[in-house]
């Protein structure tokens, strides 16, 4: 008996050290490699539900100006948002996420072998609406946008701070509605650069098309150069 | 919300160490989870119990048994680098700023850690 469970057997204590990502994070190395080696600038697209970001893509399809834009996009259960795409101009495809509260990086692998990547330079996956669960989750991507709209709250970057702080930029969207709302934009800034110092903040209207001309810029200077004559990973 | 698929990972990766090492039961597990890692403490107690702890044997796929087991979470405070006054300090709230120059640090040593340390098996 070992004394402890009442078992006939020893107990044993099997040292680990091992990250509960580690699978994920190694797939989505594995997509960044791919991803580069076609010439692809990967965007992992994240928000609260609401803050306008399936307006922003329809927005970043029309304006690109290098190829189609791709985009994978995690939905609960409908497929609204890919339909809104299409007719945008992207390339869409949804993953229904089910109960999942966020993508991981196998997910995008698979929708990713169904897209149609001819000329294609600029994809986005858009994450689940979620400002917790999708922020541990590397799915391979070069750049991590967060999103936040006025009609949120000055104060969002610091009752999620871990996404803010994951954020490459942040896109402060619906700024047409900023005065109706009484959006405090000195304050808002001030909390998102006390989080997230080094994030590029870009101020925009997704629905007036207003500012998106710098992030467009900004995500042009991103694109990897291609390696058509590497290995393919 | 993501604690369930985080627990099911556990299971998996849990079971798989268990089979190398030629055991059939997983008595405890111990856990180190960041401060800064997005989980919940509770959240992740209460995914475990479903996915580990209260899981009848042969109920799943693998032949381990974890019915019974226990989770010990060992919590990592955030620690971030200044990088002007080339020292570590530990944050005092969500806004990274060093205690001595007031910096803003944009480097995480620790606090993001999510890992199976150790597991008790038979």
């Amino acid at each position: 008996m070992c004394g402890t469970c009442g078992c006939e057997r020893p107990h044993r204590l099997i040292a680990l050290q091992q990250s509960l990502l580690s699978r994920n994070n190694a797939q989505a190395e594995h997509n960044r490699a791919h991803f580069q080696h076609h010439g692809l600038l990967a965007l992992n697209l994240l928000s609260a539900p609401g803050s306008g970001k399936t307006a922003l893509l329809e927005q970043l399809a029309r304006l690109w100006p290098q190829g189609p834009v791709g985009v994978i996009v995690g939905d609960l259960a409908t497929d609204n948002d890919a339909r809104r795409l299409q007719a945008a101009g992207a390339q869409a495809l949804q993953i229904r996420t089910g109960d999942l509260c966020h993508l991981e990086a196998p997910q995008v692998a698979a929708a990713f072998e169904q897209l149609d990547i001819t000329d294609m330079t600029l994809l986005v996956i858009e994450n689940v609406g979620n400002l917790v669960c999708p922020t541990a989750f590397d799915l391979g991507e070069q750049l991590r946008l967060a999103v936040l709209s006025v009609t949120e709250g000055e104060d969002k970057p610091l009752k999620y701070p871990a996404l803010f702080q994951s954020a490459d930029a942040v896109v402060i969207n619906k700024s047409d509605l900023a005065d109706a709302v009484g959006f405090q934009r000195q304050e808002a800034l001030a909390n998102l650069r006390s989080i997230a110092p080094r994030a590029r903040v870009f101020e925009l209207s997704a629905r007036t098309g207003s500012g998106l001309e710098p992030l467009v810029s900004w995500l042009c200077q991103h694109l990897p150069v291609a390696e058509p004559h590497g290995p393919h990973p | 919300m993501h604690e369930l698929a985080l627990m099911a990972e556990l299971r998996h990766l849990a079971e798989e160490a268990a089979s190398r090492e030629g055991a059939s039961r997983i008595h405890r597990l111990q856990l180190r989870i960041g401060s800064l890692s997005g989980v919940d403490a509770d959240a992740l107690r209460s995914a475990f119990a479903v996915v580990m702890a209260d899981r009848e044997p042969g109920d799943g796929s693998g032949s381990i048994d974890t019915q019974g087991s226990t989770l010990e979470l060992e919590v990592v405070r955030t620690v971030c680098f200044c990088a002007d006054c080339q020292q570590e300090f530990a944050p005092s709230d969500v806004i990274h700023a060093c205690p001595r120059c007031g910096a803003l640090s944009t480097q995480v040593l620790r606090g993001r850690e999510l890992e199976l340390v150790a597991l008790e098996v038979s």
